[in-house]
């Protein structure tokens, strides 16, 4: 399975970077023209020739688009206009962030959703599932960045609890243990903020997921042997209700990629959300094709991941 | 002196004469509080945004210069007055008569920051081969120069093919003659040259580390050439590109100062009520921005000198001022702004907000309403760069389509804008923006003058042409007398201000958030900018 996935992950790259390229050509002005103005004035005609021909940007498209696949294929991601440095060090360099906060997101949202959703369902109809589906819409109607700043102003500003940025203390020069927890406690409230929305749609997946698992003959077997309703909740109702819960996860690992700009921007984490956005804004093609590229093959991989995890909850799945 | 206005005595201040007057100056409101300045401690500073090329010898902007003229320093400064130069690396100018040839004495003993001695062959190194090559702006103030001789170490001879105003180069010495050390860059690829992020110059501070996306790290020079400076261990620049989080960090302590209008207007009023912070306001009369509205020509309607004259009167600067700029702002009367003190003359053709008056000039150019209530439809483009320039689009519409003029919006980022405004010309309003640098030559002319080929970033690309104004700029261009150069830049003002091809609108200062710790700053009109070297924190 692994291999005919693989080959059908091929054209899709393909698709992905061509259309991406001729999408990103279509916005209004280069990144010469983000550049010069980024100057704030006193370039004249000559240097501005001068930039778009050392960048490449006075050939034809189809010439760059050319130019661009075959160096994709000898996996050389070009140079970064805004930066002046190699692409593929610049997504290296914003890779760690990205990836702990997406990780530890999505470990938060999954934890705990997982358990208020089985929580919620086992109490159904009760005041505490009403308050847990009520939490789970209020939590799901918060944007991403209000709920990081209000976060900010109450727990760095007024309680001074947390520290309000980074990814770690300027200077601290931390190593070991103290900086392990020193990177988790400036991770508090970006993961938070990054997951609360996806927190509130496993609550409710779960939820729902439990309920309807909990009419179904197996279970009535069940309770008939005489096991607890804990175990029946456990072993029985919840890993057949895991399903739908890992779908999303895969889906959410992509979306998280986009979701993590405005909570790196609010945060001032150094990630590639961020390393997206200014691309966008600065027209820096190499760049943002390379994000591109390097999130399409890490999304194609989870996808992987998730089918096979699926056939291992879902013994029909595999055969 | 070198007086920009007067330049007939080339005496250099002292520097110790100087550090008197203007300490002075500056301990006068202040003696409240006086306290002997304190050595040490780390600034930590917002920074917005972050560049390919750090080096202020290649690229002349604000944003490099709030990080590298701390390392790298330029021959001269602009001094508190805004008149007078005080010197740097160099410590004496004489010019020649016919304006062809700069003597420039430098200092002795300075040394840069990987111990090698600075001399003129530096000097002359970043002037013919980054300033005159490679810099914006500089390739326009340096493209005369000819040659640099060095005939000792602390004699730097600037050559000029064509005579160059001695009050132009007065204007852009401050900003553009950034030395930076030959013996790193020649022979090297210069737009590569890691030197270019890891700066190497004589200031106060040196580099430190430079995170991408995280921070900008400066440390003290121990062998800075300034008696007992600098005062501070260091500077952290930390990139933040969330206005919010700028304004919740300064809240919290964990930043000391924001530049530049890093924190937005509403936040702005909130931590200036804070005890801890001040908002500043000044520091800023050398960098002042210019908001303006430019015409496209290409619209026979917005050739039509009635029609541009009646869009003026629609129009209300001083609403802007109170409410987009919580009156932190002026009403620009011309395209000189009030700040500066030697070319503004206010004695110039106004345009009063007077919507009647306006709907009376468009009737008289022909343009009456139709069933609608509209003239005329218009397509204003604000450009991204402030907030400010976006939200006076806003009320531009909203001003028009008052005297019937069916005005829309058209948002674009910052490429797009550029694309739009300067090279395609797919615009017929911008809610624009320019900055002002010291002499009218640097930035103002060429928004004015035609011929400027398409692309040309801040620049007329509106099909504005009058032989007129051509020739006056010219003529303004080629006089070398300071005095006759202020005759001919106050006659430019009064035919912008008649034939009104763009119409300034409001002057405004960026404004800063400081924590009360902060002492000796924003006491230069350009303070942002300069060293640094005398700012300290309180405990």
């Amino acid at each position: 399975m692994i291999r005919r996935r693989l080959a059908q992950a091929l054209p899709i790259i393909l698709i992905i970077l061509v259309g991406n390229f001729l999408l990103l050509r279509l916005a209004p002005g280069d990144a010469v023209d983000a550049y010069v103005a980024g100057l704030g004035g006193g370039a004249d005609a000559g240097q501005i020739a001068e930039l778009r021909a050392r960048w490449g940007l006075d050939r034809l498209v189809w010439e760059q688009l050319a130019l661009y696949l075959w160096r994709t294929v000898t996996l050389d991601l070009g140079i970064s206009y805004i930066y002046n440095q190699p692409v593929g060090l610049l997504i290296l360099e914003r890779l760690p962030a990205t990836l702990l906060l997406m990780f530890s997101g999505i470990c938060f949202a999954f934890s705990l959703g997982l358990t208020l959703g089985i929580a919620a369902a086992r109490r159904a109809g009760t005041w505490a599932d009403t308050a847990l589906v009520a939490f789970a819409l209020v939590a799901y109607a918060m944007p991403g960045f209000w709920l990081g700043l209000m976060m900010i102003v109450i727990f760095s500003v007024k309680l001074a609890w947390l520290p309000l940025g980074g990814l770690d203390t300027l200077g601290a020069g931390l190593t070991g243990i103290a900086r392990v927890l020193d990177v988790a406690r400036h991770l508090v409230m970006p993961t938070i903020a990054v997951s609360f929305i996806y927190l509130a749609i496993y609550l409710r997946l779960m939820r729902a997921g439990m309920l309807e698992i909990y009419g179904l003959d197996f279970v009535r077997t069940a309770r008939a042997k005489g096991l607890t309703e804990g175990r029946i909740a456990w072993r029985h109702v919840a890993r057949n209700a895991l399903l739908p819960m890992v779908t999303m996860l895969g889906l959410q690992f992509s979306a998280l990629f986009g979701g993590s700009v405005v909570v790196e921007s609010v945060f001032s984490l150094p990630g590639i959300g961020r390393l997206a956005y200014d691309s966008v804004v600065a027209r820096d093609l190499n760049t943002l094709l390379g994000i591109i590229f390097v999130s399409t093959i890490v999304v194609i991989l989870v996808n992987l991941v998730t089918d096979l995890l699926y056939a291992r909850l879902d013994p029909r799945i595999a055969s | 002196m070198v007086e920009l206005g007067n330049l007939e005595t080339f005496m250099v201040l002292s520097r110790r004469s100087l550090l008197a007057s203007s300490a002075a100056l500056a301990l006068a409101p202040r003696l409240a509080h006086a306290q002997a300045p304190r050595r040490g401690g780390v600034l930590r500073v917002a920074a917005d945004s972050e560049y390919r090329n750090w080096n202020p010898a290649i690229a002349a902007n604000n944003g490099v210069f709030l990080v590298a003229r701390k390392v790298i320093e330029p021959l001269f400064d602009l001094g508190a007055d805004g008149k007078t130069l005080v010197p740097v690396l160099a410590t004496g100018w004489t010019p020649s008569q016919d304006g062809k040839t700069h003597s420039f004495t430098l200092r002795g003993g300075v040394k840069w920051h990987d111990g090698r001695d600075f001399g003129s062959g530096d000097v002359a190194f970043s002037a013919l081969e980054l300033w005159r090559k490679l810099q914006n702006f500089g390739r326009d103030v340096f493209r005369n120069l000819e040659a640099v001789d060095t005939p000792d170490a602390t004699t730097a001879v600037f050559r000029f093919a064509q005579p160059i105003p001695a009050q132009l180069l007065a204007a852009a010495l401050a900003p553009l003659a950034n030395v930076v050390p030959r013996h790193v860059y020649e022979g090297t690829d210069l737009q590569n040259n890691p030197a270019n992020i890891s700066l190497i110059g004589t200031g106060p501070f040196r580099f430190g580390e430079y995170r991408r996306g995280e921070f900008f790290r400066l440390a003290r020079n121990p062998a800075y050439w300034g008696e007992g400076q600098p005062l501070l261990d260091g500077i952290v620049y930390r990139v933040m590109p969330d206005k919010g989080a700028v304004a919740a960090a300064l809240e919290a302590g964990e930043l000391e100062l924001a530049t530049f209008g890093g924190v937005s207007i509403e936040d702005m009023q909130r931590l200036g009520k804070l005890p801890s912070l001040e908002v500043v306001a000044h520091g800023y009369e050398a960098l002042p921005y210019v908001s303006i509205l430019e015409f496209n020509f290409a619209r026979p309607e917005l050739q039509n000198p009635k029609v541009r004259q009646a869009i003026a009167h629609a129009l209300n600067p001083q609403a802007a001022v109170d409410t987009i700029f919580l009156g932190l702002a002026k009403p620009a009367v011309g395209p000189i702004p009030t700040t500066d003190p030697v070319f503004h003359t206010s004695q110039l053709p106004g345009y009063p907000f007077d919507p009647r008056r306006a709907e009376a000039l468009l009737d008289e150019a022909g343009y009456r309403k139709g069933a609608d209530g509209m003239r005329f439809a218009l397509k204003i483009v604000p450009a991204p760069f402030f907030e400010q320039t976006r939200r006076i689009g806003d009320m531009m519409r909203q001003s028009l389509r008052q005297v019937g003029i069916d005005a829309s919006i058209q948002n674009t980022d910052l490429a797009g804008y550029f694309a739009a405004v300067y090279r395609e010309r797919n615009f017929d309003l911008t809610s624009g923006v320019y900055a002002y640098r010291q002499d009218p030559a640097i930035s103002t002319t060429v928004l004015y003058g035609s011929g400027t080929p398409a692309g040309v970033p801040f620049s007329n690309q509106r099909g504005y042409a009058s032989p007129e104004m051509d020739g006056l700029l010219r003529e303004a261009a080629a006089q070398l007398d300071a005095d006759k150069r202020i005759a001919l830049y106050r006659r430019f003002q009064e035919l912008a201000m008649t034939d009104l091809p763009l119409i300034p609108f409001v002057e405004f200062p960026l404004v800063s958030v400081a924590s009360r710790r902060l002492r000796g700053h924003h006491d230069n009109p350009r303070w942002a900018v300069t060293s640094w070297g005398s700012t300290w924190l309180a405990a």
